[in-house]
């Protein structure tokens, strides 16, 4: 019998997500002896006319990782949907839009344009992309971008969802630890849409840090303070940390070694907006009644729709920035 | 014809203060623009920042957040919670291109319907100046673009 398929593609993405499933270490053996790879351009070769050759729903398992940014990224979504069965929103591009998502605070143009005029970009003739270019061969075409990124689960039907930037590697073998469990019939699949490969609580509750009264004076920047108190609570010490509305499941990575949560992991189980959940969390530690004295501590957090929405931009309620609605030729 | 944009704005109301604040007004027959839609609420300390975001991004132009005066809040001090919440969110709806205008705080006492009406009618005011939010259209468009095109006849060659 021959074994089931697996597959994995990127999209507007790092790569940080293919790195983390490789970074399983043996368990991607596992994978090997339980699947055939079908589609994995990171790792393997094969082509695209390789996948449209297969069945629908054909791939048992689609890892899918990255934002949907350009109209390849949409094509390739709309083809992976259709031959895979389980198709997985792999990693925060893929699911909350992430870094890359930060795009839609501004026009298509202005990205390009900032792209290809800074001052290291080497590009005496100020040339831009064209989607389409005629060359001695013939017409050479490149993807369009979209006014703005989406997620996976915004352009497909996503069955399941695993936040992370990346995944912790440990998550990841969980998972893929199940599905092999669900192929012998030992377990069963979780319902559709469920998120995987995470907590259902917040970084905090899995965060070792000592947590009293908050009551902030002043938000400062992490490399402002120094030293940090190693047992107390970041955000009691002025620091914004995106922990009190973030998914647990990475077991407080960031905080437990110093560092702030960023909020990779996502929004925490029911939280709508996470930008929203964050203000909340924020305004509810300013020590202050005073209207001048709470925008001079707001300062202290100098881009605030940054520190709330780095991953969430494009799953949140509002998904882009005015700027992004606007059409622009490119 | 061209026809004067009309707003629709959201407030919310406090059950303790501005609610009563919108009945007195009502049983005392005095007249508010007829551009908001009252959500009442236990305290303006209950008003998540979610709710404001659904507002906009569902189809309102501006949203009033009422609350009673400073100290006179019947669980003590949520409004303050409320201000804080208020401002920082105005920070944020900046950095989205948003107006900070377009969500307002006002505090009113249950006494205060003059008061209550004529913040209801400068806001109005001043939304109308500042013209449609158009964030509900914007994402509505696109799902219309979206289904006008079939997405399998993208004329994309890819060749990983
Ligand atoms: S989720 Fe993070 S690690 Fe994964 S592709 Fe996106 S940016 Fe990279
Ligand atoms: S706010 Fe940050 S440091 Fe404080 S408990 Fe939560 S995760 Fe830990
Ligand atoms: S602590 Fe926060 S930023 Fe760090 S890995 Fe966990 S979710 Fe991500």
């Amino acid at each position: 019998m021959s074994k089931p398929k697996f597959a994995m593609y990127w999209s507007g993405s790092c790569g940080g997500c293919e790195i983390a499933v490789i970074n399983i270490h043996e368990k991607i053996l596992d994978v090997d002896a339980n699947f055939d790879i079908a589609f994995w351009p990171v790792a393997m070769d094969a082509k695209v006319k390789d996948v449209e050759a297969l069945e629908d729903e054909e791939i048992l398992l689609c890892l899918w990782n990255g934002s949907i940014r350009n109209e390849e990224n949409e094509h390739m979504a709309h083809l992976m949907r259709k031959k895979s069965k389980l198709l997985v929103s792999f990693g925060s591009c893929a699911t909350e839009g992430c870094v890359p998502g930060l795009g839609n605070l501004f026009p298509v143009a202005e990205l390009i344009d900032t792209a290809y005029t800074t001052l290291t970009t080497d590009n005496p003739d100020n040339i831009r992309p064209q989607t389409v270019t005629q060359v001695p061969e013939g017409e050479i075409t490149i993807p369009a971008m979209k006014d703005r990124v989406h997620t996976l689960a915004q352009i497909v039907d996503v069955d399941y969802f695993m936040p992370g930037c990346p995944p912790e590697s440990h998550q990841i073998a969980a998972v893929i630890d199940l599905v092999i469990e669900v192929l012998q019939g030992k377990a069963e699949l979780p319902p559709k849409g469920a998120v995987i490969g995470a907590g259902h609580s917040t970084v905090c509750e899995e965060c070792p840090r000592q947590r009293n009264l908050k009551a902030i004076k002043a938000f400062r920047r992490i490399q402002d303070v120094a030293p940090l108190d190693p047992e107390l609570c970041i955000l009691e010490q002025g620091v914004p940390c995106n922990g009190p509305a973030t998914r647990s499941g990475c077991k407080a990575r960031c905080p437990s070694v110093g560092a702030q949560c960023i909020g990779c992991y996502g929004p925490a189980e029911g939280v709508v907006d996470y930008g929203a959940r964050l203000i909340t969390a924020f305004a509810s530690v300013i020590d202050s009644r005073d209207p001048e004295e709470i925008e001079q501590i707001l300062d202290g957090i100098p881009d605030p729709t940054g520190q709330f929405y780095r991953f969430n931009l494009a799953d949140s309620l509002f998904q882009a920035g005015a700027p992004a609605f606007k059409k622009n030729e490119v | 014809m061209s026809e004067q944009f009309e707003p629709v704005i959201i407030c919310f109301t406090c059950n303790w203060c501005s609610y009563r604040a919108a009945d007195l007004a009502g049983t005392a027959r005095m007249h508010y623009a007829p551009n908001v839609r009252l959500v009442r609420l236990m305290c303006s300390g209950r008003l998540d920042p979610t709710f404001i975001m659904k507002a906009l991004s569902g189809g309102a132009d501006g949203v009033l957040i009422t609350g009673c005066h400073p100290g006179e809040c019947h669980y003590i001090e949520q409004n303050y919670k409320a201000q804080s919440r208020w401002l920082l969110l105005r920070r944020v709806l900046k950095g989205l291109g948003i107006a900070p205008e377009r969500v307002k705080l006002t505090w009113t006492s249950a006494s205060e319907g003059t008061k209550l009406t004529k913040d209801i009618n400068s806001f109005v005011e001043e939304i109308r100046d500042q013209g449609p939010l158009a964030w509900h259209k914007n994402l509505q468009q696109e799902k219309q673009e979206k289904s006008q095109h079939n997405p399998q006849q993208t004329p994309v060659e890819v060749t990983a």
